[in-house]
């Protein structure tokens, strides 16, 4: 194959790293250092240290924290369990299946379910409880965005515990650790590298989330992703957004440092 | 292999009710005479009618499915050749620059992959509408291309070019009649990756769409923040269907190539 045609072969393929990979990060460095005016600046980057975005980006860490954090307390049991069922690709593949269904179309029927005459109100006053307004809240855009990201979880978890080589598990038994023992020694240490890639693939997307903020959280929560997508689509201001953009792929940098390893996990969108 | 407990199951159970009650949810109220999702009156299907007889709605499903094919067959041609071209190139450090770019577009989030494109377009002169979302999605599925066919050409064995070099093949025959060949389940399995992805993108066509041009994702976005309307419940009817279809066809041909396979060994 180490042909001249087959050399051939990569000229479209860089030219396309060119330019939608290279060229676009530059220009959203370049458009950071504009002002409204396309004059050159660090305003942009000053007013990103005021206390304004510093708080929203604090906000933003902590809501992605709680949903990467409840995605994966409910996701772990559930690739553990899995691994455990007959047929364990079947229920994989049926746990997948609403991952693939729209994105919008799952969060709008949380609209429905969540509001004021819905299903879980109805629910709760049965309990005597007055109805609620569910839509809007903190609580709600959380419930959404780990209901969204689960399946994201589950996955990369599933493939660590099921390339989990079983007598290793037998030998701790035999060794006299118990199930607890040997989950917290055995188990989970060697499928972290699985948690590690479900924590990425929830997290950076969570940090970035901008559809369900806008129609769960009625804009009361604004994440990173809600703040670029106002400014440049809103407020006209892509200077500024190009700024917390740039923020954003360092964020995401560093979390691909920290929880970096050899394979990569899949994409959530 | 212990057995599952009773608790587990439930648990289970608990999940699965949990993923798939907000689907049956909107497919249930899809067939719904009543205006609301808050309580059903009767049994109709005026909202699927309603789905079929909106000419705007069918011109957007329409406008979704080309963008689809086509970015997935564009991407699949570029990416097949990208993973091709990458696996001749000797030096480690250069491919590795060359993979380690090819991520970015997998890992960045969709935000700001839409807000660069949109300044690129507009930087280069791209009208937006179809044309930045075709060129969008293209950009986003190429490395996806690349990450379903780069194993497969790893695998496959060197002494096959060789043999088929010392049967007397030409060049082209070697890339007909050997590479694609083997790779094929590569390319299928990209392209079809690449379709989802583009049937399934919101957040990047919603940056680099224009006024005249909508995908299903970006109408059911500004249908959803107008409020409830049974249309888009119908909606997601269909697009359930279609994908528990797809999806129960995969598994046939994917289990029974795989039954194939064992046979053989």
């Amino acid at each position: 194959m180490q042909t001249k045609t087959s050399k051939s072969a990569l000229f479209p393929y860089v030219l396309w790293i060119a330019l939608f990979v290279i060229a676009p990060i530059a220009l959203v460095v370049y458009y950071s250092l504009l002002d409204l005016h396309g004059n050159f600046t660090l305003d942009n980057y000053k007013a990103f240290f005021t206390s304004v975005y510093l708080k929203m980006t604090l906000s933003s860490f902590w809501y992605a924290f709680l949903i990467t954090f409840f995605t994966l307390l409910i996701s772990y049991p559930t690739a553990y369990f899995l691994t455990k069922t007959k047929h364990k690709q079947l229920w994989l593949l049926l746990i997948i299946i609403p991952s693939w269904i729209n994105l919008l179309l799952k969060t709008y029927a949380f609209i429905g379910i969540f509001g004021l005459y819905g299903p879980l109100n109805a629910f709760i006053e049965v309990f005597g409880f007055d109805p609620q307004q569910m839509l809007f809240t903190d609580i709600s855009f959380v419930f959404v965005s780990v209901y969204i990201f689960i399946p994201f979880m589950i996955l990369p978890i599933f493939n660590s515990l099921d390339r989990l080589n079983p007598t290793l598990i037998y030998a701790a038994r035999d060794l006299g650790a118990s199930a607890f023992t040997t989950f917290r020694r055995v188990v989970l240490p060697l499928t972290l590298d699985g948690v590690k890639s479900g924590i990425q693939v929830v997290f950076i997307p969570a940090l970035s989330l901008f559809m369900i903020t806008r129609l769960i959280a009625g804009n009361r929560v604004i994440t990173l992703g809600t703040a670029i997508e106002q400014q440049f689509l809103v407020t006209q201001n892509w200077g500024m957004g190009s700024t917390i953009a740039v923020f954003l792929i360092l964020f995401m940098v560093i979390i691909m440092l920290i929880t970096g390893q050899k394979d990569k996990g899949g994409r959530v969108r | 292999m212990t057995k599952l407990s009773t608790s587990a199951k439930v648990y289970l159970a608990m999940v699965f009710i949990v993923l798939y009650a907000p689907i049956f949810y909107l497919v249930f109220y899809s067939f719904n005479s009543g205006g609301s999702m808050n309580s059903f009156e009767s049994f109709t299907l005026e909202h699927y009618k309603a789905v079929f007889e909106d000419s705007r709605l069918l011109v957007i499903l329409i406008n979704t499915v080309i963008v689809a094919l086509l970015s997935a067959l564009i991407s699949t041609i570029i990416g097949t050749l990208g993973a091709i071209g990458i696996v001749t190139v000797k030096d480690a450090k250069m491919r590795n620059t060359l993979l380690s770019l090819n991520n970015v577009l997998i890992v960045s989030p969709d935000v700001i992959i839409g807000a660069s494109f949109l300044i690129l377009f507009t930087m280069v002169g791209i009208k937006l509408g179809f044309a930045s979302v075709l060129l969008a999605h293209v950009a986003f599925s190429v490395p996806i291309v690349v990450l379903m066919v780069l194993p497969k050409l790893l695998e496959m064995n060197k002494s096959l070019i060789d043999a088929a070099l010392d049967l007397g093949a030409t060049k082209k025959d070697i890339m007909m009649r050997v590479i694609l060949p083997y790779i094929q389940p590569g390319i299928f399995a990209g392209f079809f990756l690449a379709l989802t992805y583009s049937l399934d993108d919101f957040a990047v066509t919603f940056f680099v769409t224009g006024n005249g041009f909508s995908t299903l994702s970006v109408e059911i976005y500004s249908m959803a923040r107008a409020g409830i309307s049974l249309t888009v419940n119908a909606i997601s009817g269909l697009v359930f269907f279609v994908t528990v279809f797809v999806v129960i066809g995969y598994y046939f041909i994917t289990s029974r190539a795989s039954k194939r396979t064992e046979g053989q060994q």
